[in-house]
């Protein structure tokens, strides 16, 4: 679990981060949405510590981060598996090479038994003959789920990901949301996961946190969402047209 | 201020970069990669120079000689003069400032620009160690370059000198053992580790600490080569002054 407390973060006298907290649970997929702008991504650099803050505290199952030692936080940090909006796979890596390099840094695993886990981990994301591609000969999609493959690779307790399903067709972004919902269960781990995607949102929200202007807005899950009140929250929500249809269709039927 | 800030954060980088290694099984790899890249990867681009340079120093030396009381092994010897204690370290170090330091911004900063160096660091390893040190390392064997320029640019100059008529290879082959200093060479590997030192880690900084996107990694590459330059210039001077004077 990791618990959020007051976080407050400035860029150049900007306060963008105006004192979050929240907490993101175990073994569910936590969703920070909101619009672009909001600090969604400020705010998922500060949980990773990529950012210092000003103020407030962020615990990971109760060790507060800020007052670990530089040993401690390399040591939390090497449990923790991160998805990036662009995936940033290593280029002058094969897509194995990529997915062993976690293992190579922190385990002493013999060669063989790092190949093993490499080919379990790209069957588990269906990539099962991709290990001597470059990163760039793979999609989009393949690139995501290399990426997935590579934070899962050394048995992470906290899997975050930016915007997973940015620039992905929406049949490759389910099975993506689906794929990151499948890992969060079958290892038992705390997802925290980055997007303004209403589809990731109806499809794997199990808990939802959303950001508007850097302030906290809304908190709950896909499954209160759709009947909250918050105004700010139903704008974005029912922003696009084909949300808008639902609704539309949604109140009709109920009348 | 801006520049002391700069100048502050470099330093800083470069103690960084000794902190936390890699572990060992990696770093020899990257090494052996940038070996590779950096070393191996210059060394068609330096002997092509180094020989033609070599040539045309020679050329001008003999052109410039018209007393008939000045003896003809002097070209040799200024061309050995030349190319040890100049045109190798430096004029060779000014060229990879160019082509060495360009790929290592570049590599470096497109790293930044897609998040690859966040990913290293989300895993806690320490990404300056993990980019630069293995650079410095592989640099080290830069005098080897540097060797193969001194020769290159002496043979280059008795095959101008031979073959454009303007001494025997007797003469040349005189001028170029006359007078010989040997702490001339010590000098001239002083520099070029000190240049080496810095071919690695003026690009690195650049592209390290480069904020944007495509198009900031080309003006970063840019503002690499002109910092490498300038500096290796200015230590050519002090290194000059401190050890020959």
């Amino acid at each position: 679990m990791i618990e959020v407390k007051n976080i407050h973060k400035s860029f150049a006298g900007v306060e963008v981060l105006k004192g979050i907290s929240t907490t993101f649970e175990k073994g569910k997929t936590n969703l920070i949405i909101g619009q672009s702008g909001s600090g969604k991504t400020v705010f998922i650099k500060c949980l990773l510590g990529l950012f210092d803050y000003e103020e407030g505290s962020i615990s990971y199952d109760g060790k507060i981060f800020s007052k670990l030692t530089e040993d401690e936080k390399r040591n939390l940090r090497a449990e923790i598996g991160m998805v990036f909006q662009g995936s940033a796979l290593f280029d002058s890596m094969t897509i194995a090479q990529n997915v062993m390099f976690p293992l190579k840094m922190f385990t002493k695993q013999s060669k063989s038994e790092m190949q093993d886990r490499v080919d379990f981990v790209l069957k588990r994301v269906n990539l099962a003959d991709a290990h001597n591609k470059k990163p760039s000969e793979a999609s989009g999609g393949m690139q995501k789920r290399v990426a997935i493959a590579r934070a899962i690779v050394n048995n992470p307790k906290y899997l975050f990901c930016d915007e997973p399903n940015s620039g992905l067709d929406p049949k490759t972004a389910i099975v993506i949301d689906n794929l990151i919902q499948e890992i969060t269960e079958e290892y038992n781990i705390t997802t925290v996961i980055n997007s303004h995607d209403m589809n990731s949102v109806m499809e794997i929200g199990e808990k939802i946190v959303f950001l508007k202007d850097g302030l906290k807005a809304w908190e709950g899950s896909k499954d209160t969402i759709f009947k909250t009140d918050n105004e700010v929250v139903t704008d974005f929500v029912y922003s696009s047209e084909l949300m808008k249809k639902v609704r539309q269709m949604y109140i009709e039927e109920k009348q | 201020m801006t520049y002391l800030q700069y100048i502050g954060t470099y330093f800083l980088m470069i103690v960084e970069m000794f902190r936390k290694p890699t572990k060992w099984v990696v770093m020899k790899q990257l090494i052996l990669k940038d070996i590779d890249d950096l070393i191996i990867g210059s060394l068609g681009i330096v002997a092509f120079i180094s020989f033609f340079v070599g040539g045309v120093v020679t050329i001008q030396t003999a052109l410039n000689i018209s007393n008939p009381l000045i003896p003809k092994y002097l070209v040799g010897f200024a061309t050995r003069q030349s190319v040890i204690l100049e045109f190798a370290p430096t004029f060779i170090s000014i060229i990879m400032a160019g082509k060495v330091g360009s790929f290592i911004t570049s590599s470096i900063g497109t790293m930044r620009v897609t998040e690859q160096i966040d990913a290293l660091e989300v895993m806690g390893i320490n990404s300056l160690n993990y980019l630069v040190f293995p650079k410095f390392i592989s640099l080290m064997l830069y005098p080897f370059v540097i060797s193969i320029a001194m020769f290159l640019g002496i043979i280059g100059g008795m095959a101008a000198c031979v073959y454009g008529g303007f001494s025997s290879l007797e003469d040349y082959i005189i001028g170029i053992q006359t007078d010989f200093i040997p702490f001339h060479i010590t000098y001239a590997f002083i520099k070029t580790f000190v240049f080496a030192f810095v071919l690695a880690t003026i690009p690195s900084y650049h592209g390290f600490y480069m904020k944007g996107g495509a198009l900031e990694v080309g003006k970063a590459s840019t503002t690499a080569f002109v910092w490498t330059s300038v500096v290796i210039i200015l230590l050519n001077y002090i290194l000059t002054q401190m050890l020959l004077s």
